[in-house]
């Protein structure tokens, strides 16, 4: 699990507040350090301040741009609404356009995700499990030739991963995005090290004592345990898939089989061909589309990767 | 840039699972053996495919003859690939440094428990990441335009005429600047997480000696979280040399100052893809490929073996 240490200070932790330095005074007996409850500062809250508005000024405009026309758009400021509110039409003709094309990619991006970051996820929990909790031979040097191969640039692997593929017949077939989206060493990495902190090994002797086969201990002892863990290698395999750019782009020439990120990029060039369409507020309005699933996973489940995540970093 | 950095992954390994000698047995092949089927298909076949493919030559008379190291050869003398090359360097020793830098100082500043609204900045500034690099780089192409982008505002706005950030002179600051801000929320939280788990005990004999918060930091918090320093540092290398979403998006933008051999990443694919030369693309590959690694190896050992 999550150190102690970690989870007991952000439990306790004060979330946003405006309390004033009284305060500290009220929190639980647990926190006796003195140097874990500074005094709150306003100038490093405004300098602090200074990057949130890096990060979020770009999300805003997009939101604000999504409401606009395409004449809208050129005519009126970046960072305040225009005349015309057309973010109800923007979000029909977005999907409709082109016989509903949209619609496609974001349901091909939902397969891609669901095989892809699901099988990555499910592979991952389970090779995990087995660093963790097994000893076989030749589980150091499996180790060592994955992480070895982590260090290999990805996008290097994808002409010769292309022209395979394509001797097999999977180019411009979903099974040329999905397979390769299987493997995540990171996704490998963090639950062998999850597995390793949230399983007993006594429990999983206890199961077996009962007369648990591997297969059953498996599933009914170990997969609870690691839940946060899973939440949170979905949650990034998630994000690789549903972002995934280079893969799609050098595997798919159907736009039929299109992910939305190539998608919208093929509209957004679409103004720069002969005889194109600009069609800059479908542009805005679906790439807004395509960003808001992945904030919402991330701000509804933030309590399980965080605590995910922090279980898989630096601990000496 | 968009593949999934695997934060921890070189980090130094957890120390051995209380595993039993007398259970050693093959029952841990049938759950890790799925993912090392899938590992061999797309990660070993293609590597050892690309090797194999670099050996030779496809020749308009003759068809394709075992050439040796001859790619090698050329792709050494290649000026395209060298400039490219060039280009990625740059950008890693500035928006490198820049990215993690920042990263660092909010991280130290949530985790100094002075700010107001702590969960807020973090999750704030961590969004970016679930953004697609298409959608990051077509938000800031469009923000760059003077068109309907912010720059053109701000132009109007104030009556100056700011430079062209998607100008051959500036280029690759603008994209230096989209995966900053992509990438740097992500960076904050792999620092933040690691600075979760540094022993607090410390701290407290910390201001016992009296030290202040910049001695904390140098002496404490900083070497605690080296292992995690060193790991985004390494990805963030790979990142750099592997830069191939960014300018390709941004190319119908800028069309003359992103050219189809703007990095190593782009070189390889337009060669691939454009040009049909498949072969010699390998062979770039392959060495961009070491070249990456020799780095990465570089960093890790340095890293690792200064202070304790």
């Amino acid at each position: 699990m999550t150190s102690p240490v970690a989870t007991a200070s952000d439990r306790s932790a004060p979330t946003p507040s405006g309390t004033s330095r009284s305060a500290p005074r009220l929190r639980t007996p647990r926190r006796r350090h003195s140097a874990d409850q500074p005094r709150r500062s306003v100038l490093l809250t405004v300098l602090t301040s200074l990057v949130l508005l890096y990060s979020l000024v770009p999300l805003v405009w997009l939101a604000i741009s999504a409401t606009k026309t395409q004449e809208g758009l050129s005519r009126s400021a970046g960072l305040w609404f225009d005349g015309d509110f057309a973010l109800w039409d923007n979000i029909t003709e977005t999907f409709t356009y082109h016989d509903g094309v949209f619609t496609r990619w974001l349901l091909n991006t939902l397969l891609y995700v669901g095989l892809g970051a699901g099988g990555a996820t499910f592979l991952a929990v389970l090779g995990g499990y087995a660093l963790a909790k097994f000893d076989f031979p030749g589980r150091r040097a499996v180790f060592a030739v994955v992480i070895g191969a982590v260090a290999v640039p990805g996008t290097a692997l994808a002409v010769p991963t292309f022209l395979m593929f394509s001797k097999m017949g999977l180019t411009n077939t979903p099974w040329a995005v999905i397979i390769p989206s299987l493997i995540s060493p990171f996704g490998l990495y963090l639950m062998w090290v999850f597995a390793t902190e949230a399983i007993p090994t006594e429990l999983m002797e206890a199961a077996r004592i009962d007369g648990a086969g591997e297969v059953r201990t498996f599933f009914r002892v170990a997969l609870p345990l690691l839940a946060p863990g899973i939440v949170t290698v979905l949650l990034f395999t998630m994000v690789a898939t549903w972002n995934n750019y280079f893969l799609p782009l050098v595997m798919l020439k159907d736009p039929d089989w299109y992910p939305l990120t190539l998608g919208l990029n093929s509209w957004n060039q679409q103004a720069a061909t002969a005889g194109g369409e600009a069609v800059f507020n479908l542009v805005v309005t679906g790439s807004l589309i395509t960003i808001l699933p992945l904030i919402a996973a991330f701000l509804l489940l933030q309590k399980y990767w965080q605590s995910g995540l922090a279980a898989g970093s630096v601990k000496e | 840039m968009t593949t999934l950095q695997p934060p921890a992954a070189a980090e130094p390994r957890p120390a051995p699972p209380p595993v039993r000698r007398d259970r050693r047995s093959w029952t841990g092949w049938g759950f890790l053996g799925p993912f090392v089927a899938v590992f061999a298909l797309v990660f070993l076949a293609p590597l050892a495919y690309s090797v194999y493919l670099s050996l030779f030559r496809d020749q308009l008379i003759g068809g394709t003859t075992f050439v040796g190291l001859d790619n090698y050869g050329e792709a050494l003398k290649d000026d395209r690939f060298w400039a490219s090359l060039g280009r990625v360097s740059l950008f890693l020793a500035v928006q490198v440094p820049i990215m993690l830098g920042i990263a660092l100082l909010v991280a130290l500043a949530l985790d100094s428990g002075r700010l107001y609204g702590r969960s807020f900045f973090r999750i704030s500034i961590f969004l970016p990441y679930a953004v697609p690099a298409v959608v990051a780089t077509l938000m800031w192409g469009f923000m760059y335009g003077t068109r309907f982008g912010l720059v053109g505002d701000i132009n109007g706005a104030l009556g100056v005429s700011l430079p062209d950030p998607l100008s051959p002179d500036l280029v690759l600051a603008s994209i230096g600047n989209i995966v900053t801000w992509e990438f740097v929320g992500y960076n904050m939280l792999i620092f933040y997480s690691a600075l979760r788990v540094v022993p607090h005990s410390l701290y407290e004999a910390a201001q016992i000696d009296g030290a202040g918060q910049i001695r904390v930091i140098t002496a404490i918090k900083l070497p605690a979280i080296r292992g995690a320093l060193v790991i985004a540092t390494i990805f963030s290398i790979i990142g750099s040399f592997q830069l191939f979403n960014e300018p390709s998006i941004l190319q119908p933008l800028a069309r003359n100052a992103i050219t189809t051999d703007y990095t190593p990443n782009y070189y390889t694919y337009a060669l691939s893809f454009n040009g049909q030369q498949h072969n010699y693309s390998a062979t770039v590959a392959i060495v961009m490929g070491l070249i990456t690694m020799v780095i990465a190896y570089a960093v890790q050992l340095r890293g690792m073996r200064k202070g304790v």
